[in-house]
């Protein structure tokens, strides 16, 4: 065959400039622009066209630059948002709205996004939003809601903000990089030519294996440095966040538990990994019978995942009060029913990914994560050596939602770096992502809520079995938290609530945004309305009603005596739902298959640890030559830690916030400020933050004598207040450099739950209600949401723009739980049968900002993150039904459930 | 492995006797498959065939060169015939797909969910294949063979989907049921090509895809749709089980079977009446 046809180099012009490049056969157009041309503002989100992560413009069109092959590019013209955004005006005016809007969050996604609006501005200056949901259609977001990215790309005014302190809705501080392709993420930090890393994983959710000559087939593999299995772990090969529990092997021993678990790691020259296969590993599969559902695992003779663990139960959760039978026997009404609900995958855009290097017997982790220092606890533990050998340096997160808590390529970048002496990387592939991380519970709920004449709820039974898969991982907090929540924001006073995790065969249920309340306000939710119905009375009156208030207990027989802000939601909520209802009745009115339907429901959680101290510590310091240096080590996976820390620490210290330099989360230079997690960042970070900014302004102000109020300025080298000046030149710089400095720690005061379940497992709640309005198409059963209404008492609005990017963004995570996502192990584990939210899905959201101020809050601050998407799922099924008058009990509604739905009720 | 660019037909050909290769146009198929792998293959790419690329009208044939994308036959000018295939282009994954997928790979690749074949099968379309025993044309309907499976023998290339030229006064229309908004495999949708005249249907084609190993025409209803009149369409009970005989749909992750068959009547129904009155259903 003629050689001339092969296509060895390709030359085409990147951003403008001519480039060449010798790919491999068939290697697509994204590696190149990342691995050999530098390009790593192409971010790889599946590899499969399926999230549009990677779109570059070949010759003006936007194209999926992971299904290119790259000889194809050949005198073609590529360009891509770090391109763009450096000499394009229209990138440039773009990335500014982009940056006012928040429109990226975590940003993983956001070079895809904006690549693609760049496309259409071109040709549409001005597009109407039908106009730029069809342009960027092909690009997921998981983070925002799409809303701030429909409001940037039209160029929507954005939110003013007076000032920069405390809230002020400004910009993120991070948002820069983000929106020029900047922001590096785990797999963009490595240097080009490091070793890699592929995880050999087990094809059955339940195996016994045995390796063949792992050392021959080394040896005899061209470029395969080193095979790592459970024998290369030096320490306990253990781990799991709750060190009771923690039963989870980085590599599994003699026997698989999942499919995807890790057997074994191999770790070569890009060249070998490229193409190295799974099949040519030497390890022979007995595949075993696996128990996948808690039915099966609980079954008599079903085998047993872990001794000690008889039964498969990994451990119940339990919180009672009053005497809920008794009052249920004497209650006017009683709605009851089960709910089932299946996992959910956080699918973040960025696939768990980073590298591990040597730095002289330390070994040095730089991954995305949400944990810096719990990843270096278990690394401690698996690796038998002292937190002084380990260092963790966060790289950017392109989105967690609690998935990246839990250790996944941690271990085996460290062994591969101390077993080689050499650098390695690792990027998941999205289908070992969705195969081997975290995922949200399935649950199976029974619940029976009675209502007595009067309206008042009158007993409240509750049992949840979670499916919690096969190892513990964040299981015991979900058993945990659903008793304590399951009964809403509302005053019941006979309860019994109980849970129960289940193991099974499937990959582990861990932290998903709301540890398992949003499932167990799906059941708790509807039945209210059904209550409601039945007594005659309106939904949202009936909830009102009910509502908790300051001074009542809680089903814990905690009273706040302050801060209980759902009262407030709901009223804020009562024109929205008048109209609303009106609406959708003069609509339904017309006879059609288009049925128009409201629905409210509401949510709460508590901030931080249930029952158990989560200290955050934040340290500042100033150095010489007047900087004032804030170590920001509250993760900031999109949700805008970085930006609401600062603020609060620049309002508590009293500098304007954007003249506070940041460093971030790193186990040897910042402080621990905890994980990103149970809606913690804000209300404990936060007020770690505040107490920092008010050491160091205490310490400033009494070396210049100045009175508490006194304003302070920062000139080169100096400060300077009420005519005082302070020369820092003068003053002796510690190790780091600071001449001044202050650490401050805030752990939440709880107290213990007994076994009653009764305590103050938080120090605080946050409240949220939503009405959502959807259009149900009744002859194909799909639901189409319209809009949403959407209250949150958020305590005090620290920065009221990045509070609506979080409700919006918990929104589309709710909607997409409530209308489309199931993982099935071995069916869903890619982005095309696992489907999320895209942004023609996802429909205007209009945010009422409540401020009930909390008295532990940080300027009255409550936690957000989570409450944004609890109401969400029971909001557009109640809606659903007002429309169609069918339950839904079974999540997703997908199409075919609601039309059964509508058929049976029909029979 | 090798990465091929033949400059012609001919070129290609030659390439595709020898063993282990496979053809790569658009790519948005292929990457996918592969699953994050290196090729064990030679890919042929056509895309630098320039004759392949070309949209062209021959006599009365509206010629698709294989390597001619979805993007590059929604901007070429057709008559409202073409409304449903146009339709179905902006549905087949997101722009990006649309920009670099050809139709051509969208038969090749014969997946029971792929847009592009319901459209075709209304249109009466025809797909050119070049090989080592020169050249024939086949039906659409019996190119592809099952799922992944085609008439193409080894060796062979496609080289064009062909159109005749559709009947006077032709609409058609394109309805595709997902669980989302953008990037989703089609639950089933429907593909209808219509004549009407003073109210009454004279003809109609009906096209249902992913409710069967490969897409079908419903025969039968077509035949009871012709003479009706257009309000009709507005009847529930219009499309009978009888009328959906030749549908097998399997139940799946995306919808039930009985759900398939169910939502089909009435996607057939608003298709024709998108295409006859302008209007969804």
């Amino acid at each position: 065959m003629d050689k001339a046809l092969t296509v060895g180099r390709v030359a085409f012009r990147l951003n403008g400039a001519p480039v060449e490049a010798a790919p491999h056969p068939g290697e697509r157009l994204s590696e190149v622009l990342r691995e050999r041309l530098g390009q790593r503002d192409v971010k790889i989100g599946c590899n499969a066209g399926d999230c549009g992560a990677c779109t570059v413009l070949v010759d003006g069109a936007p194209v999926c630059a992971c299904l290119m092959a790259a000889p194809q590019a050949e005198g073609r013209s590529v360009e891509t948002l770090g391109g763009l955004t450096s000499f394009d005006p229209v990138a440039q005016d773009l990335a500014a709205r982009f940056e006012a809007h928040g429109a990226a969050q975590c940003g993983i996604c956001t070079p895809g996004i904006m690549v693609s609006a760049v496309a259409l501005l071109r040709d549409t200056p001005a597009p109407d939003e039908a106009q730029v949901r069809d342009a960027l259609g092909g690009v997921l977001c998981r983070c925002t809601g799409y809303r701030k990215i429909i409001d940037a790309v039209m160029g929507t005014p954005a939110l003013p903000a007076a000032g920069d302190g405390v809230g002020a809705a400004i910009a993120r501080l991070d948002g820069h990089d983000k929106v020029t392709g900047r922001e590096a993420f785990g797999d963009d930090v490595a240097p080009p030519g490091t070793l890699e890393l592929r995880v050999v994983r087990s094809p059955y959710p339940h195996a016994a294996f045995r390796f063949g000559d792992l050392d021959a087939w080394a040896g005899a593999t061209p470029g395969v440095e080193a095979v790592l299995t459970a024998a290369d772990i030096p320490g306990e090969n253990r781990f799991g966040v709750i060190p009771p529990f923690a039963d989870q092997p980085a590599f599994a021993e003699e026997v698989a538990r999942f499919r995807g678990e890790a057997v074994a790691a191999v770790v070569g020259t890009p060249e070998a990994m490229r193409a190295f296969r799974d099949e040519d590993f030497p390890v022979e599969w007995e595949e075993r019978a696996p128990v996948m559902t808690p039915e099966a695992a609980l079954a008599e003779g079903a085998p047993c995942l872990h001794a000690g663990r008889p039964g498969n139960e990994m451990c119940k959760g339990r919180v009672a009060c009053g005497d809920a039978d008794a009052a249920l026997a004497g209650a006017e009404v009683v709605a009851e029913g089960s709910f089932t609900t299946g996992f959910v995958e956080h699918a973040y855009i960025e696939p768990e990914a980073g590298f591990a290097e040597m730095d002289g017997d330390k070994v040095v982790v730089h991954a995305c994560t949400q944990a810096p220092v719990m990843d270096r606890e278990a690394l401690e533990i698996l690796l038998g050596m002292g937190p002084e050998r380990i260092r963790i340096v966060p790289t950017g997160v392109g989105g967690g939602f609690g998935s990246k808590l839990d250790i996944s390529l941690q271990p085996y970048l460290a062994l591969g770096a101390m077993k080689t002496g050499r650098p390695v990387r690792l990027c998941y592939t999205r289908i070992e992502s969705m195969q081997s991380t975290t995922k949200r519970h399935p649950a199976e709920m029974r619940v029976r809520i009675g209502a007595g004449k009067d309206g008042r709820i009158q007993g409240f039974d509750f049992f949840g079995r979670f499916n919690t898969g096969a190892y513990a991982s964040w299981g015991p907090t979900v058993a945990n938290r659903v008793p304590v929540h399951a009964s809403g924001p509302y005053r019941v006073t006979d309860y019994r609530a109980v849970s129960q995790a289940v193991h099974t065969h499937c990959p582990p249920s861990g932290a998903f945004r709301g540890f398992g309340v949003p499932q167990a306000a799906i059941a708790q939710e509807q039945l209210f309305d059904e209550l409601a119905e039945r007594l005659g009375m309106d939904a949202l009156e009936f909830r009102i009603l009910n509502a908790l208030r300051d001074g009542e207990p809680t089903v814990c027989g905690q009273v706040f005596e302050q801060g209980v802000g759902i009262t407030a939601c709901f009223e804020a909520l009562r024109a929205a739902w008048a109209e609303e209802r009106e609406e959708a009745a003069a609509f339904n009115a017309a006879a059609g298959a288009m049925r128009r339907g409201v629905g409210v429901a509401a949510g709460w959680y508590g901030c931080g640890n249930t029952s158990l101290p989560n200290p955050s510590t934040i340290k500042a310091g100033i150095r010489a030559d007047g900087t004032v240096v804030l170590h920001q080590g509250a993760m900031d996976i999109g949700q805008g830690a970085n930006t609401v820390i600062t603020q609060i620490f620049a309002s508590a210290f009293g500098v304007p916030a954007g003249s506070v330099a940041r460093i971030g989360a790193d186990t040897d230079v910042t402080p621990d400020a905890g994980k990103t997690s149970a809606s913690r960042q804000t209300f404990v970070s936060g007020n770690a933050a505040r107490l920092a900014g008010e050491a160091l302004r205490a310490e400033v102000l009494r070396r210049l004598n100045a009175s508490p109020e006194a304003r302070l300025e920062f000139a080169p080298g100096r400060v300077r207040a009420e005519g005082a000046e302070l020369d820092l030149a003068r003053l002796e710089p510690d190790t780091e450099g600071y001449v001044l400095r202050a650490e401050e720690s805030y752990d939440p005061p709880t107290k213990p739950l007994d076994a009653d379940g009764q305590g103050h497992p938080y120090a605080q709640f946050g409240y949220a209600a939503h009405v959502a309005v959807v259009e149900v198409d009744t002859e194909l059963g799909r639901v189409h949401p319209l809009r949403f209404h959407a209250a949150h008492d958020v305590g005090r609005a620290i920065n009221p723009l990045l509070i609506e990017g979080q409700v919006q963004g918990g929104i589309a995570q709710g909607l997409g739980m409530a209308l489309m996502e199931e993982f099935i192990p071995g069916r869903t584990e890619n982005l095309h049968d696992y489907l999320i939210p895209t942004i023609g899905d996802m429909p205007p959201v209009t945010t009422h900002i409540v401020e009930v101020p909390d008295a532990h809050g940080p300027y009255g601050a409550k936690g957000l993150g989570e409450h944004a998407l609890i109401p969400t799922a029971p909001a557009l099924l109640n809606a659903v039904a007002h429309a169609t008058g069918v339950r839904i009990r079974r999540l997703p509604a997908t199409p075919d459930v609601v039309r059964a739905a509508i058929l049976e009720a029909r029979r | 492995m090798r990465y091929l660019r033949p400059a012609s037909c001919d070129e290609a050909l030659g390439m595709l006797s020898a063993p282990d290769t496979r053809i790569v146009a658009g790519g948005t198929d292929v990457y996918p498959a592969l699953r994050d792998r290196a090729p064990r293959f030679d890919m042929v790419d056509v895309t630098g065939i320039a004759d392949l690329r070309k949209i062209t009208q021959e006599d009365d044939w509206l010629r698709i060169g294989a390597a001619a994308t979805w993007s590059e036959l929604i901007r070429h000018p057709l008559p409202p015939a073409f409304d449903g295939l146009k339709a179905a282009a902006r549905e087949v994954g997101s722009v990006q797909i649309q920009n670099a997928g050809t139709v051509a790979g969208n038969l090749c690749n014969a997946s029971p969910a792929a847009d592009g074949v319901p459209p075709l099968l209304t249109l009466d379309a025809e797909v050119e294949v070049a090989g080592p025993e020169g050249a024939r044309r086949l039906p659409l309907g019996d190119f592809i063979l099952g799922p992944r499976r085609t008439a193409l023998a080894p060796g062979e290339m496609v080289t064009a989907v062909l159109v005749p030229e559709p009947p006077a006064g032709a609409v058609s229309a394109f309805a595709k049921l997902g669980s989302r908004t953008y990037l989703v495999i089609s639950i089933a949708m429907v593909s209808v090509l219509a004549t009407a005249a003073e109210g009454r249907i004279a003809e109609a084609r009906v096209a249902v895809g992913a409710c069967s190993p490969v897409a079908v025409r419903l025969s039968a209803l077509e035949a009871d749709l012709a003479g009706r009149p257009v309000a009709d369409l507005n009847d529930l009970g219009l499309v009978t089980s009888a009328h959906l005989a030749p549908l097998s749909p399997l139940s799946d992750v995306r919808g039930s079977a009985a759900y398939r068959v169910d939502a089909v009547g009435t996607l057939v129904r608003r298709a024709l009446l998108a295409a006859l009155e302008g209007r969804n259903g």
